[in-house]
This record gives structure tokens, sequence and C-alpha cells, in this order.
């Protein structure tokens, strides 16, 4: 019992050692330089708590600017990605699954992958005008082309055999897409979900930075404008702790649903 | 059961894989396809099981004419590690055909766990297949095809890819479950399992003496294209053994004669 918490911290520690003596490193660094611009991290994290973290215990200490910050941006990141996921997963699997379609699609997806997404937003802009609608449309178009391209190339390469069995098994149509060929392709699926949602963090961000009034991204307007480079450091760290629960959260997800793929492999190799 | 008649298939690139077969077998009986590498063997199962629409020629399931894959119609594929699914449980991976056959969950989950018990397979239900020895995936594929209770059962190299003493233990399954040996893995030894009496199995290997060990009948296919050579009955007693029967002098004389028509060089 008493050996358990211990071996965890043992592992946090020959993990976590680099980051942080680079951690201490930064904070010696800037309390020497006493620059505006390079606060030291414990600077930044009670800017950070000034910010977000001085509300009451029973809402997790979140104040009310963190609640007004962090509900639209995670959830307009979510959903976004969301939509992406399930229109990029039917239409992958209807140009995976027919060869016909794959060949009229191919040139149409590799160009709609090509085109930078940031470049959209402006256009998102005239046409929806600022907010939610824009900033959906932002991280949608530029989330759903890895899911979409990895889907169909999933769904494309199903070992055929696998096909062959199904088809003698009498599987067909749903079954055979429900049992065999999303299974097949569901590693490379998730793969495409996985790059999809770091896309989505940075649209999101870039959509709010151009300018949709709420969220993460707004408070760094607002702290440029403000001129609080300490704020603007705390913007960044929180940004990239979102990014890193969401990826730690994603996985979570994938070693279980795709337990079975890791364990092939590894009797495989 | 199945017949073929004039039965030829030319790829699109233009190989001649089997031309102008012949072939008919009767319910219930083992017939096993013999042939040299590249003679049309497997083209003709796919043809059988509709997997491959042949160039012509015709071919029946139990008096129904192939377009398709048939009904009642089971296969073992040689190679187990890509036709097994990877992503279900052993168990699983035996019930999921039977979702067409009507059956709900709980009597999928009663028949999988009987077949995996016919083949030797206690206990593994709640592993993967790629937790298996090559072996005993090869027994789940053959579950498989046991518990979907096909009256016809087409078994591709279905041995091919195992070490020889696995080989020979899977033959004597076979024929266990035929009801013509007690083999590993049945507890009532010299009588069909449930489902099988009467099932129609027709096997296809490049190994001489399996031909004759397991089967009824032998069919030699000489390539290239495939046509059939010769047919010989094995008239060899029940149950079979792999030391006895394969000491018996009419195995021997039919090894041979199966082996020089195997031999035999190819006629363009």
């Amino acid at each position: 019992m008493t050996s358990r918490p211990r071996r965890a911290l043992g592992a946090a520690l020959a993990r976590g050692w680099l980051l942080v003596l680079l951690l201490l490193a930064w904070e010696a660094a800037a309390r020497r330089a006493q620059d505006l611009y390079f606060p030291p991290p414990t600077r930044i994290v009670r800017t950070m708590r000034e910010l977000w973290w001085s509300g009451p215990p029973s809402r997790l200490w979140l104040s009310d600017l963190a609640v007004d910050d962090f509900v639209p941006s995670v959830s307009h990141l979510l959903l976004g990605w969301a939509l992406a996921g399930v229109a990029g997963i039917v239409v992958g699997v209807g140009v995976g699954l027919s060869r016909v379609a794959f060949h009229l699609a191919d040139p149409v997806l590799q160009f709609g992958r090509a085109v930078p997404p940031p470049t959209l937003i402006p256009f998102f802009m005239v046409a929806f005008g600022l907010g939610t609608s824009m900033q959906l449309a932002a991280i949608v178009f530029g989330v759903v082309w890895p899911v979409l391209l990895n889907t169909a190339d999933g769904v494309r390469s199903v070992e055929p055999l696998q096909l062959d069995s199904a088809r003698v098994f009498g599987l067909g149509g749903w079954a055979r897409l429900r049992y065999v060929v999303l299974p097949a392709a569901a590693p490379r699926i998730f793969a495409g979900l996985r790059v999809a949602l770091g896309f989505a963090l940075i649209l999101m961000v870039i959509a709010e930075l151009m300018g949709s009034g709420e969220g993460i991204g707004s408070r760094l307007n607002a702290a440029e404008r403000e001129f609080r480079p300490d704020r603007l450091w705390a913007g960044i760290v929180l940004l990239g702790a979102v990014g890193c629960v969401l990826n730690a959260l994603f996985l979570l997800v994938e070693r279980r649903v795709l337990a079975w793929h890791r364990g092939a492999r590894r009797t495989i190799t | 059961m199945l017949d073929i008649a004039g039965l030829s298939h030319r790829y699109a690139d233009g190989h001649q894989a089997v031309e102008d077969v012949e072939l008919h077998v009767a319910r219930g009986e083992l017939v096993s396809i013999v042939g040299p590498s590249g003679c049309g063997k497997s083209t003709l199962l796919r043809c059988v099981a509709g997997l491959q629409r042949p160039s012509a020629g015709d071919i029946s399931v139990a008096g129904r004419a192939v377009d398709g894959v048939p009904d009642d119609l089971a296969v073992v594929f040689q190679d187990y590690t890509r036709s097994l699914f990877p992503w279900l449980t052993v168990r699983d991976n035996v019930a999921l055909p039977l979702r067409r056959r009507g059956l709900d969950r709980a009597e999928r989950r009663a028949r999988a766990l009987a077949a995996l018990a016919q083949v030797g397979l206690d206990g593994t239900a709640g592993k993967y297949p790629w937790q298996l020895s090559g072996g005993m995936q090869q027994r789940v594929a053959i579950a498989r095809a046991l518990a979907y209770r096909p009256a016809l059962l087409l078994m591709d190299e279905p041995f091919g890819s195992v070490d020889a003493q696995t080989r020979e233990d899977l033959e004597d399954l076979l024929l266990s479950v035929r009801g013509g040996t007690d083999g590993p893995g049945t507890d009532a030894p010299g009588t069909p399992a449930p489902g099988t009496e009467g099932m129609t199995i027709l096997l296809v290997t490049h190994d001489i003496d399996e031909s004759v060990y397991v089967a009824d009948r032998v069919v030699v296919l000489t390539g290239a294209p495939g046509r059939v050579h010769s047919e010989l009955p094995v008239e060899l007693p029940a149950p079979r053994d792999q030391i006895g029967t394969r000491a018996l002098p009419a195995f021997v004389r039919l090894r041979t004669e199966v082996g020089r028509a195997v031999r035999r060089p190819c006629t363009p």
C-alpha cells in the first residue's frame, strides 16, 4: 500500500526532472533579467490564478472570468471537432468504399486539404459575421481533412481476406460496415481524429484572435491592448495546458477502444 | 450437393487459371483437391464460394446456381491471421456469422461456445485471436465454420500455415467432427457433432498424404491451366489414425498414385 504512491512518485520524477530543471532555470534567468516581456514562471502562475482561479471552492476555484473564457473556447473547440469528426468519417467511408468515388473525389480532397484553413477565416467572417458560427465554420473546415482522408484510406485498406470472410459468412451492408470495415479502419480513423484535435485548438485560437469577441483568444487580444505581457504569457501557458489535457483524454479513450490493435501489433512484431 | 460443369476462368491479365473443370460432389462427401501450386485450386474454390465469377461454366450448390455467395456455405482460409477479426474476441469471431441465422444473442453465444469446445478450445472464448498460437487460431477459424453449420464447407489449404504436429492434430480434428475417428476435442468419438451430419466438405491442399488421409475421394488437378487429371476413390477403413492408416498398403498405393499424377509434367 505504501509502495505504490512512492513508485508513482519515482516514475513522475524520472519523466519530469528535465521539465522541472527547465522551469527552475527559466525562473532564475527571468528574475535576474527583470525584463517586463519575460516574467518568471511564478509570476505567470500568479497571474493565471488571479485571472481564472480566484473563484469559490464550490466551483473548483474557477473565477467568473474563467467561466466566461473557457466555456466558449472549449465548447466551440469540441463541438467543431465533433462535427468535423462525424462529417469526416461519414464522407470518408463513402469515398473509401467505392473505388470510383475515390478516384473522382481524390483531386478535390487533395486540393481542399492543401488550402491553409486560416485563409478561409476572413471569408467566414464576411459570410457569417463575427461570432460562434464563423468560429465553428473555421474549425470544421480546418479539421475535417485529416479525419476524412484517414478514414477513406483506412476503409480502402481493409484486409481483402477479412472482407471475403465477411461475405462468405453472409455479413452484408450495415453488418459488414459495423463489424468489419469500421473496426478495421479504426486505427487510422483515430489517428486522423487525434491530428484533428490539435488542429482544432489552433483554429479555435486563430478565430478568437481574429475577432470572435469571447474566449481565451480574445483575452489574449485584450492583454495585448492593455500591454500586459504577464497576461499574454498566462494565456499561452493555459492554451498549452488545454492542448495537453485534451490530447491525454483522447489517448485514454484511444487506448481503450484500440486495445486489440496494440495487442495484435505487439504479437506480430 | 455440388455440381461443377465446364468451369473455366481467365483473369483480366490473361492468365488462364482453370479450364473446363467438371466435378460432382455428393452430400456428405469429403473430397480433396490436390495439385501443384498454381494449378488453379484456389480459383476453383473462390468460384464455388461465389467470391469470383467464372468466365465460363456452371456451378450449382444444392441444386441452385451459384450467383454470389451461397447461403449454406462456409470457408476456412489458409491465412487465419487475416481471415479472423483481431478486434473481436474468439467467442465473438465465432458468433458473428450467426447473426444471419436469426439467433438471438444468447443463442449465438451458446452455439459459439459449443463449437469452440468441439475443436478443443474451451477456456479461450474471452481471449483475442492474436493471443493464441497459429494452430489454435486455425481451430478458431474451423469453429467459426462449424458453428455456422453449413451444408457445404470449403477449406483452402487450411493446414498449410501450421507446423507438422499441429497439422496432424487438425487433420484428425477434421475427421473427428465428421465422426470418422476419435480425435482430440470431442467427447463423443465416432459420432458427428451436432449440425455437421451430412456436411459436404471440399478441401484444397497441395499435400499428397493429407489429400488421401482425410478424404473419401481425391481429385487431382494439373496445371496450368488447371484441369481435372484424375479422380481416385479413397477406400480406407474408419476410424483412421495418423500412424495406422498411413501404414496401410492401400494408403501407400493411393499416395503413390496421387503423387505420380501430381508430378506429371505440365502440358500446355
